[in-house]
């Protein structure tokens, strides 16, 4: 495994007015690593992603993906750079007026009507990974469940094989079953095609089942980051609380 | 004790009228700088042109019933005006020469431009808001496809090609709307309608015609994707972008109007 992080952030800080959500938010993922971030709700971690990605602009601090600083790309560039990523978004984010096998492959073809035969099938190898069949190939976005569509939102964002992949709560609204077989997919992702996960969730049973490392973000700054079997013994009373789920003690 | 000075009710009368103001200007800055954003990214591959025939079909033939009916009354109501107006001074003849000028020149593109702002800007605000706040555009640019070439270009010149052709055929309803009013209620010689319109219709007046639809087309498309791409806060700011679209279109379509009038003819 290469010394070089995946991704690295340093001292990276995001206000809207006068909420600052991130405070010099320092942390990296190793290829190949699945790293997970937890924090409450509005704690800055959809905002940190979206800082990564490019699709906020940071106020302050770098932000290195393979070594390059990407803050100081040129957009062309930057643009390049994101091809490396896919993401799952939280309420799924497929595109309501085009059929699923379209939503899945819609990377691979920018959007264009293109080989339409051959699309089917690459949809359809995608979306048998995340358990769904032929049957949902022509439906509409509308036409699926919360939890169908939150798989086929991550059957769109492997399908171009991405280096990187980030999952912002990617089991939100499933039952306990399919929870593992996002769970499952997420593992198989980064141990089988050496993809580098970077997840946020609320889910301690997801965190605990799919992380090698995990950070907890609160009021903007990373306050405790390591091993996932350290998560239950941190010794911080921030992460003691939000893992054990209590609603007493410093988080309010 | 508090040593706070109370405001000077003159400079909270300039700040009450300056902030509107400089944020109106702030807001034709922004809308400039989205237009050459979507012009620049336009003029690059990869473009869409299967987009651009579906948005022309939604501006164009989804629009065609609405611009039928208006220019059909508007044209015949325009010719009962100018009759009983006329007889005042005895130029009732004048009826198919007015008739003609004004709605090539002036209702034609005015009221298409109004009627399609209201149908089209607001959907396209609708749609391309609804796609900011679920993060649809954020997921399209993360798969690899900018919006600007994949949403907004394909309606901006969708709406400029498209209005001339809507406003081309309902200066012809509207001119056929005024011909039969005339014909079956204010009793003219159909022959000597026609003639007398043929005769008054200039090649600078339709010229006129198709320039302001294009520019009331390309004002209704900035309007919607402008109002929709900028939506935040959730069902709320898809209403507010909505609303805002549909304002903004009218505004320009009859502030554009005025300009290239004046400049035509000033």
């Amino acid at each position: 495994m290469s010394d070089q992080p995946k991704i690295e952030l340093r001292n990276v800080s995001k206000a809207f007015g006068s909420n600052h959500v991130l405070r010099d938010v320092s942390f990296s993922v190793t290829p190949g690593e699945s790293m997970t971030v937890i924090g409450g709700s509005g704690s800055g971690k959809s905002v940190m992603l979206k800082c990564i990605l490019g699709l906020m602009d940071v106020d302050g601090g770098q932000i290195f993906v393979d070594g390059a600083d990407v803050c100081a790309m040129k957009q062309a560039d930057r643009d390049d750079v994101r091809t490396k990523f896919g993401m799952l978004f939280q309420g799924g984010a497929l595109f309501d007026s085009l059929p699923v096998w379209r939503n899945v492959t819609f990377a691979l073809t920018s959007g264009r009507y293109r080989n339409s035969g051959e699309m089917r099938k690459v949809a359809l190898d995608n979306l048998e990974r995340v358990g769904l069949g032929e049957e949902v190939l022509e439906l509409r976005p509308s036409e699926l469940s919360g939890g169908m569509q939150k798989r086929v939102a991550l059957a769109r964002a492997i399908a171009p094989r991405p280096e990187i992949i980030f999952f912002d709560e990617p089991t939100t609204g499933l039952d306990p079953i399919r929870t593992d077989v996002i769970n499952r997919l997420i593992l198989e992702l980064v141990r089988d095609l050496g993809i580098t996960a970077l997840t946020i969730t609320h889910d301690m049973g997801s965190v605990e089942k799919i992380s090698d490392r995990v950070a907890m973000l609160y009021d903007g700054r990373i306050i405790w980051s390591g091993p996932v079997g350290d998560l239950r013994r941190s010794g911080d009373v921030h992460v003691d609380q939000f893992v054990m789920g209590h609603a007493d003690g410093p988080i309010a | 004790m508090s040593n706070t000075a109370a405001p000077n009710p003159v400079i909270l009368f300039f700040a009450a009228i300056g902030r509107p103001v400089i944020a109106a200007f702030a807001a034709i800055g922004h809308v400039t700088l989205f237009a050459l954003h979507t012009i620049r990214k336009a003029l690059t591959p990869p473009w869409y042109p299967l987009r651009l025939f579906e948005q022309m079909f939604q501006i164009g033939w989804a629009s065609l019933p609405v611009v039928a009916l208006t220019a059909i009354f508007t044209g015949a109501a325009l010719a009962q005006q100018i009759y009983t107006g006329g007889s005042r001074f005895n130029a009732q003849s004048t009826v198919p020469a007015i008739v003609v000028i004004a709605m090539v020149r002036e209702l034609g593109p005015v009221l298409v431009g109004l009627m399609v702002a209201g149908r089209v800007s607001s959907a396209m605000a609708a749609e391309i808001g609804t796609m900011r706040v679920t993060e649809q555009i954020d997921a399209m640019v993360t798969l690899r496809t900018d919006p600007y070439r994949y949403l907004i270009a394909p309606r901006l010149f969708a709406s400029v090609i498209t209005l001339p052709i809507l406003v081309c055929i309902a200066n012809v309803i509207g001119i056929f709307g005024g011909y039969l009013l005339s014909i079956y209620k204010l009793g003219f010689n159909p022959a000597n309608y026609l003639t007398m319109t043929a005769d008054i219709l200039e090649f600078d007046d339709i010229m006129m015609s198709l320039v302001k639809a294009a520019v009331f087309g390309f004002f209704i498309a900035l309007s919607g994707c402008y109002a929709g791409l900028t939506t935040r806060g959730g069902a709320a700011g898809v209403g507010r972008a909505t609303t805002n679209a549909v304002v903004g279109a009218f505004i320009l379509i009859l502030l554009s109007n005025l300009i290239v009038t004046l400049t035509a003819f000033g």
